[in-house]
């Protein structure tokens, strides 16, 4: 990486597309060493290492919108980029809401975020390889049944993020990433199994030992070994924190600004009404160190900032960049978040479940019969209508205790009704990534099976 | 054309005696096979909401990958700059995987035989962009005439043109050219102020512009998703449990490529981690099941002249009457298990290791006509369009869910229902497919397949099938 500077060249891109003609103009500069290696079967498989840069550019010419992107950094690639962006204005329509912060609005949050940690830098290829060999090993280790594996990864990535606009805001900050996972296969009889178990960190001296991501992978692929389907009916429904987090995702799209300007999510039109049970409280905060979804200001230049989505079931906010809340009548929330190419998207800060009291134990200890789901596959989720239908597979609990695995099943209902119905929210909540959910109880779902 | 004529040449000087010097460099410390892979990519898309174009974007990337083998081993390595030391050191840093000195003599390139499966004289992308941007305004107004109820459109319209070079030290010398083109509309449908429903459809391939303006046009797009918007507004709850299900023709291919394509990929396959693992010449479909994956179909969005490995893409029988015959190689898989290869090996761009893919996937016609398949049906669920799909190799298991479905009461397609996932187990759901009608066809263009973090374009395609078990995950 070519390190600072960055954002001396995003603004010289800026001054270059107004002096071109642009009104007003926003840059971008991605920077990134990626390295990973791979293990199987205990011997070295795959390593990976390489650097990259990119930029991309966002013009208006009055309320008219034009986006280029390049990875050739050269001057004459420069120019090409800020010429292409400017062509493109002419054909796109007058938007009245279009344009860029108000320079009130712009600024970055002070302080250390912890969002690099200089222990991922040089770190030793050997040892690298010996993190992913020591956790596929351990998970090799801790069963007779996990008789064969997809392999362990190390991953790093050392980022740079360098922002500039022609209202001032110039920019950057880095960021170091390094995880490792491992996917045991399990096999009995004629059942065959796989799992995973990942720990992700900013700083090397943050990850999980790998023997304990092993194990945990391990213990995770055997317990699902010999499922069976079900009969179709109704039980309330566990989501681990893994499958819990996927509510997130979907409680994200129902509150993402276009989403809901577009009336295109179930959420739309429902700020300060009550749409879930009051035991659930949403909130993204993208200001704390040391987190994924931390930063210190987003993609369009403002501050990011703690916002309360969902309070004891009502909900609060939607979650804004500058031009769906214009279109709502409403004020950023500080998450505006681009790639390289076309207009700002919203992303999400840290979005979390606040947590509750009770441990995972005590929340399965009062039911009866109920699915425990540990993994869902597909994408039968509709935030238009709500409904909400997808391949499941986890643990059934009969008398308070998980008994045996299920898989082949599917569990249904609507978004609305299972937010209303929910039950219970456990004391395990955990960042494991930029959504972050504890143990959530659902009072009843269809399960659909035999 | 001979290679000094091609793209990088033209473009960058990079002449075979280069591409040699890189593949040695490559196999300095002693490597088994090594190839380099050039790619420039062009991209432009089109946005419009609430009919005003709101985005438009167009943007360029290129650089060159590096990748060694070492028996099982791979080394990789790219480079976003294609100046001859940043290749060299990506070469050299790829080269690491393998331990002592060199033992490939010396390489040298021969340009293989050429074809065309996508003669596309002018790429969508090379076109004027006030052409392009009519097709969104073309959708938008369409579907907005098509009925008063559409009250919300969106369309979408993307392009690309990739240029690519792979040099390998088996001496292959192969360069293409790929157009790639494909039109979205997502229309929302509601009544009085009603909850909305969706509708979605959309298309394109490796063709021109011609293709949107004569054959599917923005109008036939706008009518497929506003049409299916304004059926959903009357779905009821989709029905849970096991029944007899039919899919429709085109699209729900889909299931194919989820039940057994991605489980029939060889390197899960040389691992033993697929539920197919060691099936080869066993029953895994019912004998009306004949599955093919071709690479070859002209025009089609899963089509490639050669694999992002160099290797001429075939036509490549997955399962005949039933019986698992082959599985889709890579070049990795192929010289370690000494399977031949299928011209399946790809990958994402420049900054991704190839695999074993998929490309255009779908069942051979068969002799039922479609409405007597229907008739046969007492009670079930006929599903005409799916949305995305998904499945876990090792346990077999896979989903994919119905965008737009209906019941079956007394053989006659009654009431729509509402968006349901269809789960089943990839070895043992095709057993049950027990009528194949006449009518194959191949979705419209649509497809992105995901891997390992890596997207490809792809194609899938089946007849209308009746399958008499599998489980719909309703609520009723």
């Amino acid at each position: 990486m070519s390190g600072n500077g960055s954002a001396g060249l995003a603004a010289e891109i800026v001054q270059q597309a107004l002096a071109a003609g642009a009104t007003d103009a926003e840059c971008t500069i991605g920077e990134g060493d990626e390295f990973s290696a791979d293990v199987r079967l205990r011997e070295l498989e795959r390593l990976k290492e390489a650097g990259s840069c990119a930029a991309g550019l966002r013009i208006l010419r009055g309320r008219h919108t034009g986006s280029a992107y390049t990875s050739d950094l050269s001057p004459d690639g420069i120019r090409h980029m800020v010429r292409s962006a400017i062509e493109l204005a002419d054909i796109t329509t007058e938007d009245p809401h279009a344009g860029l912060p108000e320079a009130a609005e712009l600024g970055a949050i002070p302080g250390d975020l912890g969002l690099y940690c200089n222990d991922v830098e040089g770190l030793a290829t050997e040892l690298k390889i010996d993190m992913a060999r020591r956790a596929e090993d351990a998970a090799l280790r801790a069963d007779a049944r996990i008789a064969n594996s997809e392999g362990a990864s190390f991953d790093t990535h050392l980022g740079l993020h360098a922002f500039a606009n022609s209202r001032g805001f110039a920019g950057e900050y880095r960021t170091s990433y390094c995880s490792l996972s491992t996917v045991p296969v399990a096999r009995e009889g004629g059942s065959m199994e796989r799992d995973y178990w990942s720990t992700t960190a900013r700083a090397f001296a943050g990850l999980e030992k790998p023997e304990d991501v092993g194990r945990i992978a391990a213990a995770r692929a055997v317990r699902r070994l010999g499922a069976r389907k079900m009969e179709t009916q109704k039980v309330p429904v566990v989501f681990e924190p893994r499958t819990a987090r996927t509510l997130l995702d979907n409680i994200f799209d129902a509150v993402h600004g276009g989403a809901v300007y577009r009336n295109e999510s179930f959420l739309a039109g429902k700020l300060g009404t009550r749409v879930a049970s009051d035991k659930l409280t949403v909130i993204d905060d993208g200001t704390i160190p040391g987190l994924f979804g931390t930063s210190p200001y987003d993609d369009e230049g403002v501050p990011t900032r703690r916002t309360v989505v969902i309070e004891n079931g009502v909900l609060k906010s939607y979650l804004l960049n500058t031009y769906t809340a214009r279109k709502l009548g409403l004020r950023t929330t500080g998450n505006a978040s681009r790639g390289l190419a076309g207009n700002a998207g919203v992303g999400n800060g840290n979005l979390y479940v606040e947590k509750g009291d009770a441990t995972p134990e005590q929340l399965i200890a009062v039911i009866r019969d109920g699915f425990y789901v540990t993994e869902l596959i597909g994408f039968g989720v509709n935030i238009v209508t709500g409904d909400y239908s997808r391949g499941a597979v986890g643990l059934w609990i009969r008398d308070g205790e998980l008994a045996f695995p299920v898989s082949e099943v599917t569990i249904a209902g609507t978004l609305q009704q299972m937010l209303l119905s929910l039950e219970a929210v456990g004391s395990d909540l955990e960042f494991r990534g930029s959504m972050a959910a504890p143990t959530l109880v659902v009072g009843e779902m269809t399960v659909g099976g035999r | 054309m001979q290679f000094s004529e091609s793209f990088f040449p033209q473009r960058f000087g990079i002449t075979t005696r280069d591409l040699e010097n890189y593949l040695s460099e490559a196999l300095s410390h002693g490597g088994a096979y090594a190839d380099l892979y050039f790619e420039y990519l062009s991209t432009s898309s089109i946005g419009i909401d609430e009919s005003i174009v709101k985005s438009a974007s167009q943007g360029v990337s290129l650089g060159v990958g590096v990748r060694v083998i070492a028996d099982e081993r791979t080394g990789y390595a790219y480079s976003d700059d294609l100046s001859p030391e940043r290749i060299r050191k990506a070469a050299r840093v790829a080269a690491c995987i393998a331990a002592g000195p060199a033992t490939v003599e010396k390489v040298s390139l021969n340009g293989g035989g050429r074809r065309n499966l996508y003669p596309v004289l002018t790429a969508p992308n090379e076109t004027a962009f006030a052409e392009r941007v009519e097709l969104v305004k073309r959708a938008d107004r369409a579907a907005r005439d098509y009925d008063r109820r559409i009250f919300q459109v969106q369309a979408s319209y993307a392009d690309n043109l990739r240029q690519v070079l792979v040099a390998t030290s088996d001496g292959v010398l192969s360069w293409d050219r790929q157009p790639l083109a494909r039109l979205n509309v997502a229309a929302l449908a509601r009544v009085n102020g009603g909850s909305p429903q969706r509708g979605h459809a959309g298309g394109g391939g490796r063709v021109d512009l011609g293709f949107f303006l004569n054959e599917k046009t923005p109008e036939h797009f706008a009518a497929s998703a506003a049409r299916e918007a304004i059926v959903m507004l009357d779905a009821v709850d989709a029905p849970a449990g096991e029944m007899t299900v039919v899919l429709g023709p085109g699209w729900p291919g889909i299931l194919l490529h989820e039940a057994v394509g991605h489980g029939l990929e060889a390197d899960f396959n040389r691992k033993g981690v697929s539920a197919f693992s060691g099936r080869i010449g066993q029953q895994v479909a019912s004998p009306l099941c004949t599955v093919i994956d071709d690479g070859t179909i002209a025009n089609r969005r899963g089509s490639l002249n050669v694999d992002d490995e160099g290797h001429p893409t075939g036509r490549n029988v997955l399962i005949e009457h039933g019986i698992l015959c082959g599985y889709l190689q890579d070049k990795l898989s192929s010289r370690l298990t000494g399977a031949a290869e299928t011209g399946s090996g790809r990958r994402e761009s420049y900054a991704h290791i190839p695999m074993p893919r998929m490309t255009n996937t779908f069942m051979l016609a068969g002799e039922s006509d479609p409405e007597e398949i229907i008739r046969s049906v007492p009670k079930g669920l006929y599903c005409p369009d799916f949305g995305g799909g998904q499945v876990d190799i090792t346990s077999g298991n896979f989903v994919f869910s119905a965008a737009e479905s209906y019941l079956i009461e007394g053989g006659r397609v009654t009431r729509p229902v509402r968006n349901a996932t269809l789960i089943g187990n990839g070895p043992e759901a095709l057993k049950y497919v027990s009528m194949v009608g006449k009518d194959l066809t191949l979705d419209e263009g649509i497809g992105v397949c995901g891997k390992e973090g890596q997207s490809v374009p792809v194609g899938v395609g089946i007849p209308t099938i009746r399958i008499d078990r599998m489980t719909v995950g309703g609520t009723a």
